[in-house]
């Protein structure tokens, strides 16, 4: 019984571990990927007669056969390297992923043209015509592949850039990317477009560097860190500097592995931009002013320019965090991507150029969402590309329904951390309708604010701080931390009341301002004088601009630093009339930011900030609010769904409960009681009795004896003969292997009630040593549960003879007395069958002698008991009957006396029971 | 001696004595062996009941006077005291910057101070004490070989560990218990009755919207014990060994605390058994999140459901020899 069970114990053990083994080899690995690189050459420019070279690798789908591709775009100053992770999953997921280093990055030669139709985007239509050529890529029609591109910031640009000129492609996901590029270097809130709008200069530098010559491990390696779009790294964006190192240093061609030459004074210039666009930037930098050429540049490589062209779904994902090209750019290439009736999803999440979380796992779920639906599920020819007849408005109806995963409008929303890893947990707040930036409400929140004078600081410094652009990665991971830092006299601020409720601003917030010139300096510096705008004022008391950022904060209030949400700012530029006052709707950022109750909602106005230009000029304004409120939007409509404890909370408790009950059920053995009535008056019958010990020998080899009542019984036999676990056996400590023991004719099992009628002492006492003699016997008995008028407490006592030590703690007994004490302790009650092991070891011989005497006395009156000793001559004298086991095995059993007699028949001579015993165990003296 | 001995055993004899034409049995036994066999179930003494063996109240005493038990109460008890001491000695150091950490907070007040307490020994002291008094029931008896009297005389298995376990328990929840409600005493006398202060952002809740939420915490550190308690029982039962039984817990909860620390495991930490232990702060937070006392609750009872099977599946089958 033991042995199965132990067994059973180790089948089960391996029989886990050989499933989980094989479930570790057998389980599906994600099926590899072989990424097959390839030059493409493709032919581009104006007049089409340039050849370039792209690098590119080409990921064949996980499964086989035909699939619909993928264009994965990388962004400013990446490489096909960027998005080489993203490839191999969505190839992985069944898609023919295509990857190319644009031209004038990584390996690819050519020179940067900023997504223009003439250069880059001619490109990737010849890309869509390799994938057409493409065995592994599904078509839509002879030279038309179902295909999709996603892409960030400038893989995003591309994206959009593509559609609008390529009708065969079929779905884009744009991420953080722009709308309108002058708008995103030269923003102007107040609406006037980027002619009037502020240089953001420090971006703008960053973004030019990062297609000019860069050093590994200086400023690329430091914008890398989450600056153009870093660690957001998923479709695309920017990020880590390119992974091939001989790429980088040289950057004019990339094909020049070692080199060591220093560039050249143009390449240190231009770096790999076009000359055109580089004399651009050069020129606009230097000024801090738009140029009319310049926008007309910047927006020919701007979805701006191509609205109305893109007529395929797009879902556009666009980064909370992101003063380079905020929320107000993907509003706008929503919207116009919307008029063509083509479907559009916008997702605000926590990423974007300055930082943040970056979701890469969920943009790739959208991602891979949008483009199951819209490129792997619809059916063939009802794309919208592939529909080459111009009914834009009506999307195909394989397309109509857009994925129930993509919602029209998702907002992350801080969810506050994980109770367990502590980190940051993202919410995704969703509505059915995408509301644009002004909300599907408007709460006005009156401001107040006194007119306050402001000054701007000659030479711009010291600015102003709301982000670092390149540097968003400084404050990644905590939402709260705030680098904005106002200079003292540079702004005007004007709060609201501590907000009664909660107010969730989801959109851009609108207030108007009122500006009042006080004091200009038109003596200048020659910088004022370069700047178009302030050029005019110097000769002419005209109408001047005023430059002004204006910010939304949240002000806590108390010791709390206001905090300025995902840093961003809006740059204003208010032409002021001679001697009047300039008034002008600013725009503030689109921001999603809940204003807890409580808290006050603060509009600042700056006059400088560090990552844009300002006049040089030192001047003082007043600031005042033209309309004493803000215009707050809100979406309502705009909620997480609610997520209930995890499944497994209620599920594996419940489980284990269940599992719990099963393993204490099973295998549980009734109590039920095995009764021979015939056998009521036998003390003790042992029958057939077997136990091995673990190691497979014997300890008990199928004993049988009878004890009759009154008997003295004595167990002999050498050391290892089995008495000691016979004894257990009778108690039911050990369960027998075969075999049974009966006491008046109840089977003894564990717990077996007839036990109670058992009195014991097998191997040593067994007390708690802190208690007394005298505690432990009563805590005894009143663990049996029986009456206390049934254990005869006196009688016990007296037996043991301990006197006055009794009612010492038993630690400090010496061996007999324990012995005694044990004994006692056995007789408690009065049990009708005594089993005693070697209960004179340690006594001394009166104390033998009297034991002598209570055991006698003790079967006298119709109990029996059962002793085992090694003290032969003791037995003779005590027992009246002898049971003699040798190796576990029963050698003889009767009455004493019979044993003597039959002895002595043989020889003539009277023998002591020890030549007796002697003789039966074989070993005669 | 034997006078007394021999009319003991004769006036027994009419009780107990179930000798239907037993050779010895006497001139009563006749009358008395159909009274004796219907008050006997299955052939028990007389009185005995399996349902009134090992009653809790004998349980308690036996293990309550045990030094070990003493002293863990007593160094539960001192421990706020110390803490209170140790506060007013070195009193006035703060950290400067950074967010509030809770050893900061602990002199605002009794509830802080409690907090305090509890979060500075439910990682090892508790536990400790918890695998104390779970491990030590069952092998310290195997350890003084009591329990095969206690088997033997006899106490099912079953009802010896059920009773074993509820004392067990309750000594580990009276140790849970009386440390925080201690230091609550000794934080409130030494710093007074104030409101909290929260951890991190310093905000203050009332201390009377907090008093529920301490009976929260307080339950959640007990049911969070409950997986070593189950640990500690298990290995009780398994070995003859009390400090073994002990040890194991506490390194189990060692080896568990470390696994924690590698983040690589990413989302299977969720299922260590140590790894919420420290989900009851949540509760003390401006706007209480139970979302990881719930996962923590769901851990520590499947772990200790299980465990606590094993534990009496493996006692019941069990063979004992010490």
């Amino acid at each position: 019984m033991r042995l199965s069970g132990r067994r059973a114990t180790w089948v089960a053990v391996v029989a886990v571990l050989v499933i989980g083994v094989a479930a570790w080899l057998v389980w599906p690995s994600d099926p590899a990927v072989r990424a097959q690189e390839q030059a493409i050459t493709v032919v581009d420019g104006p007049a089409d007669d340039q050849r370039v070279t792209l690098d590119t690798s080409f990921f064949p789908p996980a499964g086989g056969g035909k699939a619909p591709a993928v264009l994965l775009a990388h962004g400013f100053g990446g490489s096909k390297q960027s998005v080489r992770d993203s490839a191999v999953r969505l190839a992985q997921e069944g898609y023919a992923v295509l990857t190319w280093s644009a031209r004038g990055f990584g390996r690819s030669t050519g020179q940067i043209a900023l997504n223009s139709p003439d250069y880059e985007v001619k490109d990737v239509r010849q890309l869509v015509d390799w994938l057409a050529r493409r065995p592994e890529v599904r078509l839509d029609a002879s030279g038309d592949p179902r295909v999709g591109i996603a892409g960030g910031s400038y893989g995003g640009a591309i994206a959009l850039m593509a559609a609008a000129h390529d009708s065969r492609i079929d779905a884009i996901v744009p991420q953080i990317t722009w709308y309108d590029l002058a708008d995103a270097l030269f923003p102007n809130a107040t609406g006037q477009g980027p002619e009037s709008g502020v240089f953001k200069r420090m971006w703008a530098g960053l973004f030019f560097s990062r297609g000019g010559p860069q050093a590994p491990g200086g400023l690329a390696a430091l914008t890398g860190q989450g600056g153009i779009g870093g660690q957001n790294g998923q479709e695309g964006q920017e990020g880590q500097a390119d992974g091939d190192p001989r790429a980088v240093p040289g950057g004019q061609d990339g094909r020049s592995p070692g080199t060591v030459r220093p560039p050249t004074p143009e390449e240190v210039r231009c770096g790999r931009f076009l000359p055109e666009i580089c004399d651009m930037y050069q020129q606009v930098a230097e000024t801090g002013r738009a140029t009319a050429t310049a926008v007309e540049t910047l927006r020919r490589s701007s979805p701006i320019s191509v609205r109305g062209r893109i007529r395929i779904p797009t879902l556009l994902l666009q980064g909370q965090r992101d003063s380079l090209f905020p929320l107000g750019h993907a509003d706008a290439n929503a919207k116009a991507i919307a008029a063509t009736g083509a479907p559009v999803r916008v997702a605000w999440f926590d990423g974007g150029h300055d930082g943040g979380n970056g979701e890469v796992d969920w943009l790739h779920d959208q991602t891979r969402a949008w483009f199951d639906h819209y490129l792997r599920d619809a059916a063939a020819g009802n794309t919208a590309g592939s529909t080459s007849a111009p009914a834009p408005a009506s999307p195909a109806p394989g397309t109509a329904a857009a994925p129930a995963e993509v919602s029209p409008f998702t907002v992350t929303r801080d969810g506050g951390r994980d109770p367990g890893t502590r980190r940051p947990v993202q919410l995704h707040a969703v509505t059915g309708a995408y509301p644009g930036l002004s909300g599907t409400e408007r709460t006005s929140v009156p401001l107040s604010g006194p007119e306050q004078p402001v000054a701007g600081p000659p030479g711009g410094s010291p600015a102003s701080i709301s982000s670092i652009p390149g540097f968003g990665g400084l404050s990644t991971g905590s939402a709260n931390l705030s680098l904005s830092v106002d200079m003292p006299g540079q702004s005007a601020t004007f709060e609201s009341a501590p907000l009664s409720a909660p107010l969730q601003v989801t959109g851009s917030s609108a207030v108007k301002v009122r500006v009042r010139i006080v004091s200009a300096d038109p003596g200048a510096t020659p910088d004022a004088g370069e700047d178009a705008g302030e050029g005019e004022e110097e000769n002419a008391a005209g109408p001047r601009d005023v430059t002004l950022f204006a910010k939304l904060y949240d002000a806590a209030g108390g010791t709390q630093a206001p905090v300025l949400p995902e840093g961003l700012v809006a740059p204003v530029r208010i032409t002021v009339p001679e001697g009047g006052a300039g008034e002008a709707t600013v725009t503030l950022p689109a921001v999603d930011h809940r204003f807890e109750a409580g808290h006050r909602l603060r509009v600042a106005f700056t006059t400088t900030d560090l990552g844009y230009h300002t006049p040089a000029a030192p001047a003082v304004y007043q600031v005042s609010l033209a309309a004493p409120a803000l215009e707050a939007p809100t979406v309502t409509g705009l909620r997480a769904p609610s997520t209930g404890p995890a499944w497994w909370t209620w599920v594996m408790p419940l489980a284990s409960v269940v599992i719990a009950a099963v393993l204490v059920l099973i295998g549980r053995r009734k109590l039920r009681d095995d009764y021979q009535p015939a056998l009521d008056a036998v003390p003790l019958r042992i029958e057939g009795l077997t136990k091995a010990y673990r190691n497979g020998e014997l300890a008990v080899d199928d004993l049988s004896f009878t004890v009759e009542p009154g008997q003295v019984l004595g167990l002999l036999g050498p050391n290892g003969a089995g008495k000691t676990t016979t004894m257990r056996m009778m108690m039911g400590l050990i369960h027998p292997d075969r075999g049974e023991i009966r006491i008046f004719g109840h089977r003894v099992v564990p717990g077996a009630p007839v036990l109670s009628r058992l009195g014991s002492f097998v191997e040593g006492a067994g007390f708690l040593p802190h208690l007394s003699g005298r505690a432990n016997l009563e805590l005894y008995w009143k663990a049996t549960g029986r009456p206390a008028g049934d254990a005869h407490f006196e009688e016990a006592l007296e037996i043991a003879g301990l006197g006055a030590a009794l009612e010492r703690a038993v630690r400090t007994y010496s061996q007999g007395m324990r012995q005694r004490l044990a004994i006692a302790q056995a007789m408690l009650g009065l049990p009708d069958l005594l089993v005693l092991d070697e209960p004179t070891n340690g006594l001394d011989p009166p104390q033998i002698r009297e034991m002598r005497e209570v055991l006698i006395r003790y079967a006298a009156r119709g109990r029996t008991v059962i002793v085992s000793s090694h003290l032969l001559a003791e037995v003779e004298q005590t027992c009246s009957h002898v049971v003699v086991m040798h190796r576990g095995r029963l050698v003889t059993a009767g009455p004493v006396s019979e044993l003597l007699r039959s002895r002595t028949a043989g020889n003539g001579v009277s023998t002591r029971l020890e030549d007796v015993f002697l003789d039966l165990i074989g070993e005669k003296a | 001696m034997n006078d007394a001995n021999g009319t003991a055993a004769g006036g027994a004899a009419t009780g107990s004595d179930t000798s239907g034409g037993g050779a010895s049995g006497g001139g009563t036994a006749g009358g008395s062996t159909a009274l004796a066999a219907l008050n006997r179930e299955h052939g028990a003494a007389h009185g005995y009941s399996p349902r009134r063996t090992l009653p809790i109240s004998v349980e308690i005493v036996r293990q309550f006077r045990r030094r070990r038990t003493l002293v863990m109460f007593g160094l539960l008890l001192a421990l706020p005291w110390v803490l209170v001491i140790a506060f007013k000695v070195g009193g006035g150091w703060g950290r400067p910057g950074g967010s509030l950490r809770i050893s900061d907070l602990a002199a605002e007040g009794g509830l802080n101070f409690s907090a305090f307490a509890l979060s500075v020994s439910a990682s090892f002291l508790l536990v400790v004490a918890v695998a104390l008094f779970c491990g030590d029931t069952v092998a310290s008896e195997a350890d003084w070989s009591s329990l095969r009297y206690l088997l033997a005389a006899p106490i099912p298995r079953d009802r010896l560990l059920r009773q074993k376990l509820i004392v067990a328990l309750g000594y580990s929840a009276a140790a849970v218990i009386c440390l925080p409600l201690m230091a609550l005493l000794a934080g409130t006398l030494a710093f007074g009755w104030n409101d909290v202060r929260v951890p991190g952002t310093g905000e203050v809740i009332p201390a009377l919207d907090v008093l529920p939420r301490f009976g929260i915490v307080i339950g959640y550190a007990l049911v969070s014990q409950l997986v070593v308690a189950a640990t500690a029982f298990l290995l009780s039962v398994g070995t003859d060994s009390p400090l073994g039984a002990v040890g194991g817990a506490v390194g189990l909860v060692i080896v568990s605390t470390i696994l924690q620390a590698v983040e690589a495991l990413g989302a299977l930490r969720e299922f260590l058994p140590t790894f919420w232990n420290t989900a009851w702060l949540d509760a003390l937070a401006p706007q209480p999140d139970f979302g990881g006392m719930v996962k923590g609750v769901a851990v520590s009872v499947t772990y200790a459901a299980i465990l606590i099977a094993f534990a009496f599946r493996r006692f019941r089958t069990k063979d004992v020899v010490s």
